[in-house]
């Protein structure tokens, strides 16, 4: 098939793939991408939220003519019961910027574009082609791979594994370990379309105005889990995940877990009349910090999604899939100039950059918090959504309680619910999860 | 007012999705047995697109056309040798218009 060899192959055209990619071509390195799709992006899922900051520090310009839906002014957090929420909600005119900060995207349009910019800036890149093993000299050292295409190896001197989440390639070479069904959040989404000014009549927007809507409560029955809308132009994503091992235990089927949350009374006026496209599900990486893997060794890097590179707190991924992407790309960069070896002492260069990063910072922060929401599920799921949704209602209806009878009221339901210690520890947990 | 539970059958949700099916060559194996295992049974209820069925003689089986190529089954069910798991041939399998 291809005899040459190349500086690097990329396996994956994702949001970490494009980053690696498109930054080593711009650098003059000599890249090969493999992607298993029809094209990039026609396997790829997302709600999806674009960070801008990340994707200029790739493509500066990139507003130019990148397929953006709508800017972000608005965001709804949603604690949900059956027929009830309490909200939190921002808006800004402020985020009607010059150059805004958030977008959200249809991720096989986007990726498609952003795959097109990976071919300007010299790679060659090869869609339809799954790459199926890791081809490894006799001292273990990464030197190329093999392909679902025949033709034998493809060599290059580092590969940067970009595979997703799945990340079929790099645990079947004992590179790290098939993650936990505790370490993974199964998410199943629907796209609706409508006409754009119903989309604007119903979320209160004006031209590229977008709302996100995040979600959480008893419509994930007690598991860890989030639900969520999001406006593009013409179409509504809304969709819904939960840990796999939750889905696992409870027996719950995800597509009737979303068909509740989409009948949900605070959900349906939102949807209603709507024409269903499309239906996909996906995994997330949830293990945060403690579940981050061996990150580079002789021969190879792994980036995105592969590597659990995911805030799920606060629903970043892609950006972080695509940061890893740039800093690993940057890091082969250096090596490659100083003419050094792509060895696993010279690639840990990548990990260091990591580590001075956002990406590690973040991660790092919050690396108790998968544990606290798994465990506490329940009560952070369930019955705490109930009791504050009751106390809203018990302090806004009218019925000649007196006032002080009804706080006392409110303050007794979370007493007998969780306990005065339970009430406290679970601040103080979530306290220091936090921090 | 109390919402109602309305069961939906996947197979309406699927028809939207557009697939290049590999007959004759099944991404996803069961590995032969007579009575499923734990991890096995998770499957029937936590696969999204409801690939895998209960026979008659009670034993799991899967039909992949429907795969939307999520990865849980690999998750639940490959450490302990229950399925095999891999990806389409590049360009089978679901082609996702939106993602
Ligand atoms: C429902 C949902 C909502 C989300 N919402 C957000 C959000 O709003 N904002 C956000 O920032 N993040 C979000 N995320 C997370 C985000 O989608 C991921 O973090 C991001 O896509 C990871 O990028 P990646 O490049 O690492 O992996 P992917 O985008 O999964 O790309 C991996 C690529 O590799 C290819 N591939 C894999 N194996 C092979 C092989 N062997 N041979 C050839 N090709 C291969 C795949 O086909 C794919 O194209 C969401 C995720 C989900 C599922
Ligand atoms: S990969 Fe996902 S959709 Fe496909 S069979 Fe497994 S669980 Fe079902």
């Amino acid at each position: 098939m291809i005899d040459e060899k190349f500086d690097a192959i990329v396996v994956g055209a994702g949001m970490a793939g494009n980053a690696a990619a498109y930054t080593m071509a711009k650098r003059g390195l000599k890249v090969l991408q493999l992607e298993r799709g029809e094209y990039s992006g026609s396997k790829n899922v997302q709600g999806a939220i674009l960070y801008a900051d990340m994707m200029e520090k790739i493509i500066p310009d990139f507003r130019e003519d990148a397929p953006l839906e709508r800017h972000l002014i608005e965001q709804r957090f949603w604690m949900m019961t059956d027929n009830s929420h309490t909200g939190l909600q921002y808006r800004s005119d402020e985020f009607n910027e010059e150059s805004p900060n958030r977008y959200t995207i249809i991720r096989a349009q986007f990726d498609k574009w952003f795959s097109s910019k990976v071919r300007e800036a010299g790679a060659l890149v090869v869609c339809e082609t799954t790459v199926t093993e890791l081809v490894q000299d006799a001292y273990g050292k990464v030197i190329g791979v093999k392909t679902d295409r025949g033709g034998g190896q493809i060599h290059a001197d580092v590969v940067v594994l970009a595979e997703g989440v799945t990340g079929l390639l790099g645990t079947r070479a004992g590179l790290r370990k098939i993650p936990k069904p505790t370490e993974v959040a199964l998410a199943v989404k629907e796209m609706h379309f409508l006409p754009q000014e119903v989309i604007e009549q119903r979320f209160n927007l004006k031209g590229n105005e977008g709302v996100v809507i995040e979600a959480a409560g008893t419509i994930s029955k007690g598991m860890t889990g989030m639900g969520f809308i999001y406006t593009n132009r013409e179409c509504i994503s809304v969709g819904l995940g939960c840990l796999v091992s939750d889905f696992q235990s409870t027996g719950v089927s995800p597509y009737q877990l979303l068909e509740k949350f989409k009948s949900h009374p605070s959900v349906a006026p939102l949807l209603e009349g709507s024409e269903v496209k499309e239906y996909a599900a996906h995994l997330i990486p949830e293990g945060g910090y403690k579940a981050i893997p061996q990150l580079y060794g002789d021969g190879w890097v792994v980036v995105g999604d592969a590597a659990q590179l995911n805030n799920a707190i606060h629903r970043e991924g892609s950006n972080l899939a695509m940061t890893s992407g740039r800093i690993a790309a940057e890091a082969v960069f250096q090596v490659k100039s100083r003419k050094d070896p792509m060895t696993a002492q010279n690639l840990s260069l990548y990990k260091k950059m990591l580590d001075d990063s956002f990406i590690m910072k973040d991660l790092k922060k919050y690396k108790d918090m998968p544990k606290l929401l798994h465990i506490q599920s329940q009560n952070f799921f369930l019955t705490y959504p109930q009791l504050v949704n009751k106390a809203m209602e018990n302090y806004l209806r009218v019925d000649g309680t007196p006032k002080k009878e009804k706080q006392k009221l409110t303050m007794k339901s979370f007493v007998s619910a969780r306990s005065w210690a339970g009430l406290f520890g679970d601040a103080f947990r979530l306290a220091r999860a936090w921090r | 007012m109390a919402t109602t539970e309305t069961a939906v059958r996947v197979e309406d949700k699927l028809f939207q999705n557009r697939y290049l099916v590999d007959a004759g060559r099944a991404h996803i194996k069961v590995r032969p047995h007579t009575t499923p295992s734990p991890a096995l049974k998770a499957l029937l209820t936590t696969c999204p697109a409801k690939c895998y069925e209960m026979n008659d003689k009670g034993q799991v089986e899967i039909t992949a056309d429907g795969c939307v190529e999520c990865g849980t089954c690999r998750i639940i069910g490959e450490p302990s040798g229950d399925i095999e798991w891999n990806y389409p041939r590049g360009g089978y399998g679901v082609l996702f218009k939106f993602g």
